[in-house]
């Protein structure tokens, strides 16, 4: 489809270890459109943080290799890129805004020397016209007295001040789109809803596409246009968002769903918990990555992996039972 | 509330932990009032959820109900026993009765003992069973929480975080308690083991009518799991109600504003609802706003806010709330 502005075709990620060959990605194929926010969800483990690290080609190699796959953004591939190449993408056109704000600042310098920092090497600024830019930055993520606060180092700031000031630094270069790698999943619920608020009001007014990787639904149903949901390295649904909350098809998204007790909740239902525990992929499966803890599965998702299907207009699932009928499709 | 059904009771419970300064002459500059004056029951063989964001005071509150944490000032009478001036072999006695399950099932193990040391120990520091009893006793217990009795023999490095966490619940039924703290069992989980791990311990009170204070920060687990709940907000409770009471009509605005952040796993739910967003951070416990402790937050707050700490009243029956305007949301 020409209207994407990345399309990752069969991206493949493994890691060398000491027990083995782990197969973090296997091959998923997925597309961003201009403009709209696109949720990730998974379980840890289950590759979503791994994809997103390959294609700004931040995956320590080694262990880690990029098998295979292409990731075509602005007609060009950014797995085939250099690293002299691919830096000049990273934090200037595509940026990312990392889980743990406590970690990902440097602590031993000033945050304004932080935000200037991509301004003087993307945009070319000098360091008087990055030193007023940032100050702007902080200011429109909803730091109070900005301008005070750029020769505060990151420690001086709280969790949720972090956050906002890791997401002014994504911004900073007008990026076209913004990867937000689980950015609230350390944060209190009141904190997340402000940057969950940030966010939307960020996306209105700058209007890129946003990735949001979570683990959590909620944030995914409050936040994104279309959803992937993965499962052991594979994409096993994709589709609008009402749609999938409205008729998830893939028994692991409904297994999701059923285990989540909800704020609204009527009445007292047993939660559906799904039996095991996602796997460690030491080899490419050749069955259904999810069949040992399905309830559904056939003798055929032993046998064969289950390719991703039109089920709707804009939902797609890789299964091979109809949970409907509890048949094949 | 009939008082015989109260199996623990805490009064104006107080925990500062000192700020000192000096290396040798220590001296006390400061203290962080984690839990400041606190007072809720527990009834026997219910679920009391308390929840709060971080920093709040409840894992405190969990730790200086079990003596844990030996509390500033207040008290804590569990089955009629005052706990707070208990030391030594008496209260080494109850604790046989109260037990806790950790949140970090990657730290409250020892990586050092096998499951079986490690699920049998609290017998062999109590004294209640013979080494042959005591290696039943492990196996039936592993049995109780799912796991293969076979794995005793095994290493905690060898489990995943959920099995772990089951690993920790048998311990802490090792002696067969009646009262568990839970501090937070659920929160380093995964979600589809999250369940796993919540219907545990529900079919676990059931079946020996086991008594929880159940200390989360995710509302909906805690409205899930609880009977009733209690609200934290800088180490003090501000409201407490019933479980449908609490979600359906919460009084206090720092409940109002909690719930109306929580995410809610529907897109067409989630649009329709009217967002609270709380401005700022949660003040320091060092040195805590006078008065009612939100309302540096507060949508609604006036001056007698910061001059009157707001009495914690029971506005309608078993609710309640520490507001000066509670009235207006009733």
């Amino acid at each position: 489809m020409p209207d994407f502005i990345l399309d990752v075709r069969d991206l493949e990620t493994t890691f060398k270890t000491p027990a083995g060959v782990v197969h973090a990605v296997n091959g998923i194929s997925f597309g961003l459109k201009e403009g709209e926010t696109l949720g990730v969800v998974g379980e840890s483990g289950c590759g979503k943080s791994v994809t997103m690290l390959s294609l700004l080609k931040l995956i320590p190699t080694p262990p880690g290799k990029i098998a295979g796959g292409t990731a075509s953004f602005l007609k060009q591939d950014l797995l085939k890129m250099t690293n002299e190449e691919i830096r000049f993408v990273r934090g200037a056109q595509i940026s990312m805004v990392f889980q743990d704000p406590m970690t990902s600042l440097n602590p031993v310098l000033t945050v304004g020397l932080q935000l200037e920092e991509p301004l003087v090497l993307h945009v070319g600024m000098t360091r008087k016209q990055a030193r007023e830019r940032a100050a702007e930055l902080l200011c429109t993520v909803g730091i109070p007295k900005a301008k005070d606060r750029l020769g505060d180092y990151p420690h001086q700031f709280s969790g949720g001040m972090r956050q906002r000031v890791m997401i002014a630094m994504a911004l900073s270069c007008s990026p076209q789109i913004l990867i937000a790698d689980e950015p609230t999943t350390a944060l209190d619920v009141t904190i997340q809803a402000q940057i969950m608020e940030l966010v939307r009001r960020l996306r209105d007014e700058i209007g890129m596409a946003i990735i949001w990787i979570t683990h959590d639904l909620g944030v995914v149903a409050g936040l994104a246009q279309r959803v992937i949901v993965m499962y052991g390295g594979f994409i096993i649904e994709e589709a609008e968002v009402k749609e999938l909350y409205a008729n998830p098809q893939h028994p692991y998204t409904i297994g999701l769903m059923g285990s989540l007790p909800r704020v609204d909740e009527k009445g007292h239902p047993r939660l559906v918990s799904i039996d095991g525990a996602p796997p460690v992929l030491y080899e490419k499966p050749n069955h259904c990555p999810f069949a040992p803890r399905c309830r559904y599965a056939m003798e055929r998702c032993w046998k064969e992996n289950p390719m991703m299907q039109m089920v709707a207009p804009d939902h797609r699932v890789a299964c091979w039972v109809d949970i409907k009928t509890g048949r094949a499709r | 509330m009939a008082a015989d059904n109260v199996l623990l009771r805490v009064r104006n419970l107080v925990k500062y932990f000192p700020i000192t300064q000096g290396i040798i002459f220590q001296k006390q500059v400061g203290a962080v009032h984690a839990v400041d004056d606190i007072s809720f029951d527990v009834i026997k063989g219910e679920t009391l959820g308390l929840v709060g964001e971080s920093g709040c005071g409840k894992s405190t509150t969990g730790r200086a109900v079990l003596q844990l944490y030996r509390p500033t000032s207040g008290s804590v009478t569990f089955d009629g026993v005052e706990l707070v001036n208990t030391k030594g072999e008496e209260l080494r006695r109850m604790r046989r009765k109260m037990q806790m399950i950790f949140q970090d099932p990657y730290a409250s193990l020892n990586p050092r003992m096998t499951i079986g040391e490690i699920v049998g120990e609290p017998l062999v520091v109590h004294k209640v069973a013979t080494s042959k009893e005591i290696e039943q006793r492990v196996g039936s217990l592993l049995e109780l929480v799912g796991l293969n009795p076979a794995f005793a023999t095994r290493y905690p490095h060898e489990f995943s975080g959920g099995q772990r966490q089951r690993i920790g619940v048998a311990r802490a039924l090792s002696l067969q308690p009646s009262f568990i703290v839970c501090d937070e069992p659920i929160s380093a989980l995964d979600v589809s083991i999250q369940a796993q791990v919540v219907n545990l311990l529900e079919d676990l009170q059931k079946q020996f009518n086991l008594t929880y204070l159940f200390i989360a920060h995710d509302l909906s687990m805690v409205r899930h799991i609880s009977n009733r709940v209690a609200v934290m907000y800088l180490g003090v409770i501000v409201e407490l109600a019933d479980r449908d009471e609490l979600y359906l009509k919460p009084l206090h605005p720092y409940t109002q504003a909690l719930l109306s952040a929580v995410p809610i796993p529907d897109p067409i739910a989630d649009s329709k609802r009217k967002r609270t967003i709380l401005e700022g951070d949660v003040p320091s416990p060092v040195n805590p706003p006078s008065g009612c402790r939100f309302r540096t937050r507060c949508p609604i707050a006036e001056s007698i806010c910061s001059e009157q700490k707001p009495a914690f009243r029971e506005l309608s029956p078993g609710h309640f709330v520490a507001c000066h305007y509670a009235e207006r949301f009733l």
